[in-house]
Parts: C-alpha cells; sequence; structure tokens
C-alpha cells in the first residue's frame, strides 16, 4: 500500500471498510452510551434534566463531579440489601442449574449416539419459543388459583391452595427454569468430547464408578462448569423480567431498582449509579469467564 | 436387578424429568388456551373463545404487526452488521483497536438488558438534546434490537467463518476473480446457513424482547412483548395463552423446517465437495 494514500481512499479499500462498519456501530450504540451512563452518574437532577457536568458560562470549562448518588447507595442500606440478594438468588439459581444440569448433559453425553441430536434440539426448542410466554405460563402454573393448587385440591391432597407465588420459590422456580439451558449446553459439548479411555483405565485398575466420576470425569470438565455457571450467574444478576412477573414485592433484585428508579422515580443519576455499580460487579465473573475460555482455546 | 439397569432406569428417569420440566409451562399455556372458563385455571370444556377474543383484540393485533416489521428489520441490520464484525474479527486477526472491538462486540451479550436500555436511551436523548432527532419511536427501537441482535449474530456467523479456511478463497483468487466476486460468488454461499440461522435468531430475540422496547419506545409504538407484559402483570388473561399458542405453533414449525432445511445443505454440500474431489482425481 503507498504510503501517500489519502485517508478516504484507504477507508475504501477492503480492509479498513470491513473493519470501520462495525467499529463505528459500536463505537456509537455500545461505547459511547456506557460513557454517557457515567456522565450521568456523576451529575444530579435539575427539574425534568441532568445537570452539566461541564459549566462554559465563565467562559472556560468547569467540571463538577457529583457523587450524591453513589454517596447514596453505599449508606442506604437497603441498596447494599438489594444487591447482596441479587448476588445471593445468582448464586442459588447457578447452583440449582448445575445439581440439575451436570448429570442430565451427563446422561445426554452417554446416551446413544444417534438420539444425541434429537434430545439437543428439544433442549433448545424451548429457547426459541417466547421467554416471556414461558414466564406468563409459570404464573398460571403456580397463582393461589392456579392450575397446580387446582388439581392437588380436586385431587384432594391438600385442602387449601398452596402459597407458591410472589416469594423466593416461585422467582426460583422461573430462573432456573429460564437457564438451565445456558448450564446444559456447554456441559453437554465438554462432556461428549471426554474421552472414555480414561475411565475405562481407572476400572481397569480397580478404582469404583463413582470415584473414577469424582477424580476424573469432573476435573475433566472443569471448563465446561466454568462455562455453563457463568452464562447463568452473569445474566441473572441483573434479570428484571422475571422478579418482576414471579418474584412478587418483598424479592429483592437490582434490575427491578434500577427499572424504579428511572420509570417511577425519574431519577436518572441514581438509576445511572446503580447502573455503575451493576456493572462493576459483573466484569468479576467475567474475567473468570474470559480467562477459562482463553484456556480451554489454548489447549 | 443388575447395577447397570438401576443406572439405567435412574438416568432415564432424570433425563425425562428435566424435559417434563421444560414442557410443562409451554404444554399448559396451549392446553388452556382452549379451555372456555374465564378463570384460567378451571377447565370447563374445551371452545375457541379466547381465539375469537384474540382476532377482535385490535391493541394485540396491532402489537403483533409492530413487532413482527421490527423484528424483521433488525434481523436484516443484525445479519448485516453481524457479518461485518465477524470478517473483521476472524479475517484480520491484527489492527489497532481489535481488543476494543471484539470486547465491544460481546458487551451487549453479556450487560443485563436494564443496563443496555437505559445506557441506550440516555445517549439517544442526548443526541435529540443537541441535534433535535431522533424521537422516540420504531427507529429507536430498531437501533436497540439491532444492537443486541448484531452481537449474536457475530458470534453465529464466526462459528461458521472458523469452518471455513479460506482456501477456496485463495483459489477464486488465484483464477482471477476480484475482491468483491470472491465475496459473492465463493464465501457468501458458503457463509448462507450461517447467515439464516443468525437472522432466525436475532428475529425470535427482537420479537421477544420487552425490556429494550419498554426503554426505546416512545408514544403509540407498544410491541407485542411489551402489551403482553403490562397484561401479565395485572393478572392472568386467557388472551394471552391464545397468542402464545400461535407464536408457539409458527416457532416450532420454522424451527424443525430451518434445521432440515440446514442438514440438507450441508450434506448437499459434502456430496459436491466429495464429487469435486474425485473428479479431479481421475
Amino acid at each position: 500500500m503507498a504510503i501517500n494514500q489519502g485517508f478516504f481512499s484507504r477507508l475504501l479499500d477492503g480492509k479498513h471498510a470491513v473493519i470501520s462498519i462495525p467499529y463505528f456501530w459500536f463505537i456509537l450504540l455500545a461505547a459511547i452510551p456506557i460513557l454517557i451512563i457515567l456522565k450521568i452518574s456523576l451529575s444530579e437532577m435539575q427539574g425534568t434534566s441532568v445537570s452539566n457536568m461541564i459549566d462554559w458560562s465563565n467562559g472556560w470549562p468547569k467540571l463538577t463531579l457529583n457523587f450524591s448518588s453513589y454517596q447514596f447507595i453505599f449508606s442506604d442500606s437497603l441498596y447494599l440489601k438489594t444487591y447482596l440478594s441479587s448476588i445471593k438468588y445468582a448464586l442459588l439459581t447457578t447452583l440449582i442449574c448445575l445439581v440439575i444440569g451436570y448429570p442430565f448433559a451427563y446422561f445426554m453425553a452417554r446416551s446413544p449416539k444417534h438420539l444425541q441430536p434429537m434430545l439437543l434440539m428439544l433442549i433448545m426448542l424451548p429457547f426459541w419459543t417466547s421467554f416471556l410466554l414461558r414466564i406468563y405460563a409459570w404464573k398460571t402454573l403456580l397463582e393461589n388459583n392456579g392450575i397446580i393448587n387446582n388439581v392437588l385440591m380436586s385431587m384432594g391432597v391438600i385442602d387449601a391452595p398452596i402459597a407458591m407465588m410472589n416469594t423466593p420459590f416461585s422467582l426460583m422456580i422461573g430462573m432456573v427454569y429460564s437457564y438451565l439451558p445456558f448450564m446444559i449446553l456447554p456441559l453437554y459439548a465438554n462432556l461428549s468430547k471426554l474421552d472414555i479411555r480414561y475411565l475405562e483405565a481407572a476400572a481397569d485398575l480397580g478404582t469404583s464408578p463413582f470415584k473414577a466420576f469424582w477424580l476424573i470425569t469432573v476435573p475433566l470438565s472443569k471448563a465446561g462448569i466454568i462455562a455453563g455457571s457463568m452464562l447463568v450467574f452473569i445474566p441473572t444478576i441483573g434479570e428484571y423480567v422475571i422478579p418482576e412477573l414471579l418474584g412478587g414485592s418483598s424479592t429483592l433484585m437490582i434490575g427491578r431498582v434500577l427499572w424504579n428508579e428511572f420509570f417511577s422515580n425519574n431519577d436518572w443519576p441514581m438509576a445511572s449509579a446503580v447502573a455503575v455499580v451493576m456493572i462493576l460487579l459483573i466484569l468479576v465473573p467475567m474475567a473468570i469467564y474470559n480467562k477459562s475460555q482463553a484456556e480451554a482455546e489454548a489447549k | 436387578m443388575s447395577q447397570a439397569t438401576n443406572n439405567k432406569i435412574f438416568s432415564n428417569l432424570w433425563m425425562i424429568a428435566v424435559y417434563l420440566f421444560l414442557y410443562l409451562p409451554i404444554l399448559t399455556l396451549v392446553v388452556y388456551s382452549f379451555n372456555d372458563s374465564k378463570l384460567i385455571s378451571t377447565w370447563t370444556h374445551a371452545s375457541l373463545r379466547w381465539y375469537e377474543a384474540l382476532i377482535k383484540d385490535d391493541d394485540l393485533i396491532s402489537a403483533v404487526l409492530l413487532s413482527l416489521k421490527i423484528a424483521g428489520i433488525s434481523a436484516l441490520m443484525s445479519v448485516f452488521f453481524g457479518t461485518f464484525t465477524a470478517f473483521a474479527l476472524n479475517r484480520y486477526k491484527r489492527f489497532t483497536g481489535r481488543t476494543l472491538l471484539s470486547s465491544m462486540s460481546s458487551m451487549p451479550l453479556v450487560m443485563p438488558d436494564v443496563i443496555v436500555g437505559l445506557s441506550l436511551l440516555l445517549m439517544i436523548i442526548s443526541v435529540q438534546h443537541w441535534l433535535g432527532f431522533p424521537d422516540k419511536g420504531l427507529f429507536t427501537i430498531l437501533l436497540g434490537h439491532a444492537l443486541l441482535g448484531t452481537a449474536y449474530a457475530a458470534v453465529v456467523v464466526t462459528s461458521r467463518l472458523r469452518e471455513m479456511d479460506g482456501k477456496l478463497d485463495e483459489a477464486a483468487m488465484d483464477l482471477g476473480c476480484k475482491p468483491w466476486q470472491v465475496f459473492y460468488l465463493v464465501t457468501l454461499p458458503l457463509l448462507l446457513p450461517a447467515l439464516i440461522s443468525a437472522f432466525l435468531l436475532t428475529f425470535t430475540l427482537s420479537f421477544d424482547d420487552v425490556v429494550l422496547s419498554s426503554f426505546l419506545s416512545g408514544p403509540g409504538y407498544s410491541t407485542m412483548p411489551m402489551v403482553i407484559f403490562s397484561r401479565a402483570r395485572l393478572g392472568l388473561n386467557p388472551t394471552i395463552n391464545a397468542v402464545a399458542t400461535v407464536t408457539i405453533v409458527v416457532v416450532t414449525i420454522a424451527v424443525i423446517a430451518s434445521s432440515f432445511y440446514t442438514s440438507h445443505q450441508e450434506r448437499k454440500r459434502k456430496r459436491e465437495e466429495a464429487q469435486a474431489y474425485s473428479d479431479s482425481n481421475k
């Protein structure tokens, strides 16, 4: 390439066009919006809009940073409690998905080869039908006058409806239900590649199947466990729709707090500050995920 | 009974239980959409009354039409930008800011929807202050859905690009094709199955989204999930079961048809490759 080529002709050559199109797209819609959230989280509300961070009225820029939203988050125990309870529910969801999903993925990887594509498709199929409608379906099942209570009562198992809706139980059902496929898919991908000869060798040397499972299968599927756990944990922390429809007012989730700060209280700086702290929270599990993916690729 | 058969029974039961858990809610949605009772959970007798109600429900029908329009356009945008993203990240291993592009493109995948929605809305409001447009409505929803979709489409196209080794591109180049001819005659046909699955995936994501739309929509623009969400918050409504059943039937048929189509294409391609190889060895 000639050095004296101008900027625009370079832009028009293949490589630079291919790179610059997604670059502009993501700078505009991903990078700038995050910076704007950061900026607004450091301002305060003035009437219906936010204060200007940089004041030009004296002829030179005067930067005012307002940390009041952050101070509020870290001093008001309700916010801290909500962050902690979001983490708690996300951890619990991840754990339950792992306990249900690991044996499932293991059995799926051991089932006859010709059945596996169909079993896999059956896991993916619910993912294609609307997430919102599936959550709504749980509402019709779990309500006091819902289908489960009605069926149990007409069979005479219970006399009065069991209160399942708007409890941590209904929240957990909805979250595990929605995110279970995200746990199963990476685990299956990992376990189906497991070399069965390791287990045969262990059996030949007299190891019991139970011991071989813990000493060989589990350590070898570590990458799948980490990938699946992060794919469940990261999105559940900020979940909004499931707690709103199934959780009721007593279950605290940070996604709902953000929503209410913005839509009910019209407090943009507060909503932005809540979002920034949430992003910082997600960075830790994301780093773990990226590291394990990089390690798996390097192998 | 032997240990092996016991294990087999246990593993089969476990798998059946998980599938029941995954499909039970969907089945009840479908079954109870044919229930005549106004109370969703008490079965009286079969009827199509909620489908009649659905046809007359103008709010819901216009919301469905709006959602289809948004999903179609945003899926096209997603596939366009997603393909460029995948090409940039896979065909060029070294350029300034590659890490930045790859982390920006995975950001919508890992950020909670509420953050993506809030940040986009605040950005759009700033632009509006500055330039006087765009107004909240169809265009802003499209931007949000296309951003999310681009990230997913890039993942789908990337996995296909990794399977293609680029030798055919080089061969076409050696035979005198110009770069754009290589793209249209060789790369694009090979990529087509991935582009179709990316389109279907991003269409579904857009058709399903409620959080981004709620942030980015303006007055008069309610998508189908927004209408369903606001009704579901208020309580149970059998019309939702009817609309759910229609969506489930359409989606299931589309998914099965497209998986048949892609596996057919794959086999056809393999056969042609084998044919070409054996011809060249004659």
